[in-house]
C-alpha cells in the first residue's frame, strides 16, 4: 500500500504544480486582454486624472509580478479579491461591503453550476455507460448501431439547437417542465430539481455520446484477449463475461472520458445557461469578461483549471486504484 | 461403450484479406473415455482450431463449413448457445497455453476458480474454494491453502499454470483440451507441470486431447499421437507405435530433426586473443543486480552457447555487450581492446564488428519497410554504399541467405513466413559485416523443421565467413546441435563454462545436471523414470476423488 500512497502523493503535488502554473498563466492572459476596468467604467470621454485616479484605488498602476504575487498570495488564503463592478468607488475607503467581494458573487452561481452539473452527472454517466456495455454486448446488431447514430446525431447538433428542441418538445407542445431555469435562494429542492430537467437532458444528450462510445470501444478492445475467450470456454455468459470479465480492465479508460466530461459541465455550459436563463458561473464569467471585472474574471478561470484539475487527478487515482498490480505488488 | 468425442470430416475456414481459406480440410478424431490424445504439428497446423472446435468453439473470423462434432451423444455443431455453454467448463474445459494471460488480472485466482461450479450449480462458493484448495495441492501447488487468494501477477508461470489445470478440473469435468500448457515454460518448470496435470487426469479418469508441437512432451502424456500438417490428418497410431515405427514421410522428417549436429570443431591455438572477452561483469537494473562476476570468452569462428531460465541475465549479458546497459563493474574487450561501456561512446567501427539477431523477428523488422530497405539500411549506414552498388550488395546479401532477391525485395514483413523473416534479421546482422553476431533465442519461435533450416544456414555462414557466434538458448538440444562451447547462468551468475563435449559428459555441476535431465526426451517413460531418480513422491492418498 506504501508505494500506492506514495503515487497519489506524487499525482496531488503534481496537479498542485499545475494549478501554480495555470494561475499564472491566467493571470498574463487576463492582463493581456485589450483595456482596462477604469477605462471601461468611466466610458470614452473620462479625463486621464479620473482614469489614473481609480487606476491607483485598485492598484493597477503596480508591476505585473508584484500584482501577481499579491494575488497568488490572498487566492492561496482564500481570498479572491473585491469584484470591481461592485465596488463602490466614489467613496472607496479600503472597507468593503460584504457583498461585493468576489467570493460573494462567485458562491451562489458555482453552487448552481454544480447543481446542474450533479443532475446531469447522475442522469449521464450510468446512461452512457450502460448503453456503452450494452452496445459492446450486441455489438453490431440494430441496437448497437441506433446507439451509435443517436448518441452521435445528438452530439453533433450545436447545444442550442438541442436546448430549442427540447423547450419546443417539453416545454411548449406538451409543457411538462418549465422552459425558464431561473433559480432563486430559498428554492426547495423539488422545485430546483424542476428547472434544472431541461438543461440537465440537454447537457446529457451532449456528453452521453463521447463516453458512451469509449466504454464500447474499451470493452472491445479487451475481447480478444486470452482470459475473455477463458471465461466464455467456462460457460460463462456473454453479459457476465463483459461485466465481470472486460468491465473491471476497461475502467480507467472509461474513468478518464467520464472525468473530462463532468469538468466539461462544470467548466463549459455558458450556452446552455443562456438559453435557459440559468443563473451558473458561466454567465458570470462572459458577463464580467464584458465588464473587464478581472478579479472575478480570474478567480472564475482559477476556479475552472482547479475542477479540470481535480477530476482529471480523481480520474487517474481511480485507474490506479483499479489496478491490481498496484494495490497488490508481488 | 460409444467414444466420449467424434468428429467426422470437420472442415475449417478463416477469414483473411476478404477470403475465407481453409484451416481444417476433413479431419476425423475419435476419443475415448479415459484416453489421452496428442495432437502435434507445426504452427499453422490447426491444432489449436481443432482443439477448440472439439468444444463446440471457433474464434471470431473463423467458421465450420462442414462435418459434425459429436460429444457424449450432443451434436456440438448443432446445440443452441445456451447448450454450449452449460456443457463448457462442466462437462469440457479448457487450459490455454500462456496462463499469465489466461486469468484476469482484476480477480483473485480463487474468484475465477469458483465462477464455473457457481454457474453451472456444481458447488456452493464454500465447497468449491476447499476443493479448490485440495486440488492445489494434488498439483503440488506451494501454500495450497493460501496460492488461490493471490492476483495471477502474484503468482509465477509454472504455478499459474497448475492453478489453471486446478481450474479447469473445478466441475470435474470428462473432457479436458490442453492447449500447449508448458511452451512457454522453462524446462525445469515444465517437469512439475507436465507430472502434475499427467497425474490429475490420471486420477479423475478424465478424457484429454493434448496439443503441442513437442514430440518429447507429447510422448510422456499421451496414449495416442495424431500428426497434422496444414490442416490434414498425416498419421495417428498408439505413441509407442508411433515413436518406434512413424510410417509417413513428414512424421519421420519430424522425428529426424532433433539430430541434427554440426561437426566438432579443433580447440582454439593456445595463447590467442578471444574475439570477445567479458571480464568480470557486474550489471544492475536500478537497484536490483542482475549479473554478478560474469566472465567468459568467445573465440574468433567458434559458437559460445549461454543457457539458462529466464531470468538468468542470459539478455542481460548481450545488453551489456552490446552496450545497451552500461556494466556497474567490470568490462568487455573485444578483439584485445576494451570497448567503452555505452553504445553511444563507441565508435561506428566498434559497433558494426557486434550485431544481433532477435527471438522475435515478428517485431524485430519494421513492418512498414520492404525487405531490401531493411537490409539496405546497415549497408549504407556502416559501409555508405548508394544506389547500384547498395542494390547489388543487398542482393548478394538476400543469396546468402537462401531468399531469391527477385521476389523477396519488395515484400513487406507481413508478407514472410517465420523462418523467412528470421533470415531477414540474420542478413540485416550480416549487412554490418560484423565479426560477432549475438543470436537471442533466434530458434524458440520457430517451428522445429524450420528452426533446424536457421540452423544450418547460420552454421553455413560461420564456416564461410568466419563469424562467431554468442547463441543465447534455453534449449539444450540447440546447444547439443551447434555449440563448441557452453555458458550456462543461473541467477546473474556463470556456474559452469567449458567445451561442449565435457559440458555433456559426466560430472556435471549440480544445475547444469537439473537442466540436462529436465529436457523432454523420446522415450515414453522418461518422465516417470526421471520422477523416481528425483523421488518425488506419487499422489498416492492425497487422492481421494471427491465429488
Amino acid at each position: 500500500m506504501g508505494s500506492l500512497l506514495r503515487i497519489i502523493l506524487q499525482r496531488l503535488a503534481l496537479g498542485l504544480l499545475t494549478l501554480l502554473i495555470v494561475s499564472a498563466v491566467i493571470f498574463g492572459a487576463v492582463n493581456l486582454l485589450p483595456g482596462d476596468f477604469a477605462q471601461a467604467v468611466l466610458g470614452q470621454s473620462a479625463t486621464p486624472e479620473a482614469v489614473a485616479a481609480i487606476r491607483t484605488q485598485l492598484g493597477l498602476d503596480q508591476p505585473l509580478l508584484l500584482r501577481y504575487a499579491d494575488w497568488l498570495w490572498d487566492a492561496a488564503r482564500g481570498d479572491l479579491g473585491v469584484s470591481f463592478a461592485q465596488a463602490n468607488f466614489a467613496s472607496f475607503t479600503g472597507r468593503v461591503d460584504p457583498s461585493a467581494t468576489v467570493a460573494a458573487q462567485i458562491a451562489p452561481r458555482f453552487a448552481n453550476t454544480m447543481f446542474l452539473a450533479g443532475v446531469t452527472a447522475v442522469f449521464a454517466v450510468p446512461l452512457a455507460v450502460g448503453l456503452g456495455i450494452l452496445a459492446a454486448l450486441w455489438r453490431d446488431t440494430p441496437f448497437d448501431k441506433g446507439a451509435n447514430i443517436a448518441t452521435l446525431s445528438s452530439i453533433s447538433s450545436p447545444e442550442f439547437f438541442v436546448a430549442y428542441i427540447l423547450i419546443l418538445l417539453l416545454a411548449v407542445v406538451n409543457p411538462v417542465f418549465p422552459s425558464l431555469s431561473s433559480i432563486f435562494p430559498g428554492m426547495s429542492f423539488g422545485e430546483r430539481l424542476e428547472k434544472t430537467v431541461l438543461p440537465a437532458l440537454t447537457l446529457t444528450l451532449v456528453v452521453t455520446a463521447h463516453m458512451m462510445r469509449m466504454t464500447r470501444a474499451a470493452i472491445l478492445n479487451l475481447m480478444a484477449q486470452p482470459y475473455i475467450e477463458m471465461a466464455r470456454l467456462k460457460g460463462m455468459r456473454p453479459l457476465h463475461v463483459i461485466l465481470r470479465h472486460a468491465l473491471p480492465n476497461a475502467l480507467a479508460p472509461i474513468v478518464n472520458v467520464v472525468a473530462l466530461n463532468l469538468a466539461y459541465l462544470v467548466t463549459g455550459v455558458v450556452v446552455v445557461e443562456v438559453v435557459f436563463v440559468y443563473p451558473g458561473i458561466g454567465q458570470l464569467f462572459v458577463d464580467s469578461v464584458k465588464l473587464r471585472d478581472i478579479p472575478v474574471v480570474q478567480a472564475c478561470c482559477l476556479i475552472f483549471a482547479a475542477a479540470y484539475i481535480l477530476l482529471n487527478l480523481t480520474a487517474d487515482i481511480l485507474s490506479i486504484v483499479s489496478n491490481p498490480r498496484l494495490r497488490h505488488p508481488k | 461403450m460409444s467414444p466420449l468425442l467424434e468428429i467426422r470430416d470437420l472442415r475449417i475456414e478463416g477469414r483473411s484479406d476478404e477470403e475465407w481459406h481453409p484451416i481444417i480440410n476433413g479431419v476425423d478424431l475419435t476419443l475415448g473415455r479415459g484416453e489421452v490424445l496428442g495432437l502435434i504439428g507445426e504452427s499453422g497446423a490447426g491444432k489449436s482450431t481443432l482443439g477448440l472446435a472439439a468444444m463446440g468453439y471457433v474464434r471470431d473470423g473463423v467458421r465450420v463449413s462442414g462435418g459434425s462434432v459429436v460429444f457424449d451423444g450432443i451434436d456440438l455443431l448443432n446445440a443452441s448457445a445456451e447448450e454450449k455453454r452449460s456443457l463448457l467448463g462442466r462437462r469440457i474445459a479448457y487450459v490455454a497455453q500462456s496462463a499469465a494471460a489466461s486469468f484476469n488480472p482484476a480477480h483473485k485466482l480463487i474468484d475465477q476458480h469458483v465462477e464455473a461450479p457457481l454457474r453451472h450449480g456444481v458447488a456452493e462458493r464454500g465447497e468449491s474454494v476447499e476443493d479448490a484448495i485440495e486440488l492445489y495441492r494434488k498439483l503440488r501447488l506451494p501454500n495450497p491453502d493460501e496460492i488461490g487468494f493471490r492476483y495471477p501477477h502474484q503468482v509465477s508461470g509454472g504455478q499459474l499454470q497448475r492453478a489453471m489445470t486446478a481450474m479447469a478440473m473445478s466441475c470435474r469435468p470428462d473432457l479436458i483440451i490442453f492447449d500447449e500448457p508448458t511452451t512457454a515454460l522453462d524446462v525445469t518448470t515444465q517437469i512439475e507441470v507436465l507430472a502434475a496435470i499427467r497425474d490429475i487426469v490420471q486420477q479423475f479418469g478424465t478424457s484429454a486431447i493434448y496439443i503441442t508441437h513437442d514430440l518429447a512432451v507429447v510422448a510422456q502424456m499421451a496414449d495416442r499421437i495424431k500428426v497434422l500438417l496444414r490442416g490434414d490428418e498425416v498419421e495417428t497410431a498408439p505413441t509407442r507405435e508411433m515413436l518406434e515405427a512413424p510410417k509417413e514421410d513428414y512424421t519421420k522428417s519430424l522425428w529426424a530433426v532433433r539430430g541434427y549436429k554440426r561437426p566438432e570443431k579443433p580447440a582454439p591455438a593456445a595463447g590467442a586473443v578471444p574475439i570477445l572477452s567479458v571480464e568480470n561483469v557486474t550489471a544492475a537494473y536500478g537497484t536490483a543486480t542482475v549479473l554478478e562476476h560474469v566472465s567468459f570468452d568467445i573465440h574468433a569462428g567458434r559458437t559460445v552457447a549461454v543457457v539458462g531460465e529466464s531470468g538468468s541475465g542470459k539478455s542481460t549479458t548481450a545488453r551489456v555487450i552490446t552496450g545497451l546497459l552500461p556494466p556497474r563493474a567490470g568490462q568487455v574487450r573485444f578483439d584485445g581492446e576494451t570497448l567503452p561501456p555505452g553504445y553511444r561512446q563507441r565508435s561506428k567501427d566498434q559497433l558494426r564488428q557486434v550485431q544481433m539477431i532477435y527471438q522475435m523477428a515478428d517485431t524485430a523488422l519494421n513492418p512498414r519497410q520492404t525487405v531490401a530497405q531493411i537490409i539496405g539500411r546497415p549497408v549504407r549506414f556502416y559501409r555508405g554504399l548508394k544506389g547500384r552498388r547498395l542494390r547489388a550488395r543487398v542482393d548478394e546479401l538476400m543469396s546468402q541467405i537462401e531468399l531469391d532477391p527477385a521476389t523477396f525485395r519488395d515484400r513487406l514483413p507481413g508478407e514472410l513466413s517465420g523462418g523467412q523473416k528470421q533470415r531477414v534479421g540474420i542478413a540485416r546482422a550480416l549487412a554490418a559485416e560484423p565479426k560477432l553476431i549475438i543470436c537471442d533465442e533466434v530458434t524458440s519461435a520457430l517451428d522445429q523443421l524450420v528452426a533446424e533450416g536457421i540452423l544450418k544456414l547460420l552454421a553455413r555462414l560461420q564456416d564461410e565467413l568466419g563469424l562467431s557466434y554468442m547463441f543465447i538458448t534455453h534449449d539444450l538440444a540447440t546447444v547439443k546441435a551447434i555449440a563448441d562451447e557452453v555458458v550456462v547462468m543461473k541467477e546473474g551468475k556463470v556456474v559452469e563454462h567449458g567445451p561442449k563435449t565435457e559440458m555433456f559428459t559426466p560430472p556435471h555441476h549440480p544445475y547444469t545436471d537439473l537442466l540436462l535431465s529436465s529436457v523432454p526426451e523420446m522415450d515414453p517413460d522418461w518422465l516417470d523414470k526421471l520422477l523416481a531418480e528425483r523421488g518425488v513422491e506419487d499422489l498416492g492418498e492425497a487422492a481421494t476423488g471427491k465429488m
